[in-house]
């Protein structure tokens, strides 16, 4: 008697959490979600407008502090490339380096070969700002492009020694950023032949 | 001398202006400074290297800025991403 009425018990909840689940599902799911750290924090601060003004302010910031080519490849392709610093000897540097970066903002840097296009590894880097001014750690896309340019250009190994690093194409697919290799070659021949049509007489 | 620090949802923030060579204004921008990096922040100089390409210098202590360098930029310190 007591196991029948147990049964009828369980039976009775099963069909009574099945027919009140779809009115409970979203209260619980918003219960859940304001228990996590900082929820709503985000979504109620973020203003796009806003937004869109930070993102004025540091790509004027960028601009200033990175040579006009570098702007103009930023402005026109989306990203940066900065030269390696290590090679033996006069290999090394800008042009002629082994290897070099691609920038993207708020992705991983990308380490590759520029003579045969080979990716090496991607960079997994952040620049979290915990005080969170405006409820977000996140800087503004070309702030943390020019992070990881200044810190890039200033101290290479420090930068690489605080990245998480993995293999290319963990992330970022490795077909897109072939393409992007591309585009910036396209890119740079078009530019040397419209300097040069500038400079002919 | 300008002190900026990036911020996220505004961009870059005037921290403290001065002249270094005023002797009360370069006390500030040290003071300024030195919080800065208290609060965890990397600090760079864009500089021109000597083949005339832009760069940057970390600097972790006020005396190692170039005495005529018009900015230095805050920025959080790197951590590791996914």
């Amino acid at each position: 008697m007591v196991a029948a009425l147990g049964v009828c018990a369980v039976v009775a909840l099963v069909l009574a959490w099945d027919l009140m689940s779809p009115a409970l599902r979203p209260a619980l799911g918003n219960w859940r979600g304001r228990r996590l750290p900082g929820w709503g924090e985000d979504v109620a601060s973020y203003d796009p407008g806003r937004e869109r003004r930070a993102e004025h302010r540091a790509r004027e910031l960028l601009r200033s502090c990175v040579d006009q080519e570098d702007w103009e490849m930023y402005r026109d392709l989306g990203f940066l490339r900065v030269w390696g610093s290590d090679g033996s000897g006069t290999g090394a540097g800008h042009g002629v380096a082994p290897y070099a970066y691609l920038i993207y903002p708020h992705k991983p840097i990308v380490a590759y070969v520029p003579r045969s296009s080979r990716l090496l590894s991607e960079y997994c880097v952040d620049f979290p700002d915990h005080e969170r001014p405006f409820g977000s750690v996140r800087l503004p896309p070309s702030d943390d492009v020019l992070a990881k340019w200044m810190a890039l250009t200033a101290d290479e190994h420090r930068l690489i020694e605080n990245a998480n690093l993995h293999l290319a194409g963990r992330q970022l697919d490795p077909d897109a950023i072939r393409s992007d290799i591309a585009a910036l070659s396209r890119w740079e021949r078009e530019r040397q032949r419209d300097v040069g049509s500038l400079r002919a007489p | 001398m300008r002190l900026l620090r990036m911020k996220p949802g505004h961009g870059e923030v005037l921290i403290a202006e001065g002249d270094v060579e005023v002797a009360e204004q370069e006390l500030e921008l040290i003071e300024a400074f030195r919080a800065q990096l208290d609060r965890g922040m990397w600090a760079a100089v864009p500089v021109v290297a000597p083949d005339g390409r832009r760069q940057a210098e970390l600097v972790r202590d006020f005396g190692e800025i170039p005495r005529d360098a018009e900015r230095v930029i805050f920025f959080p310190r790197a951590a590791g991403g996914r």
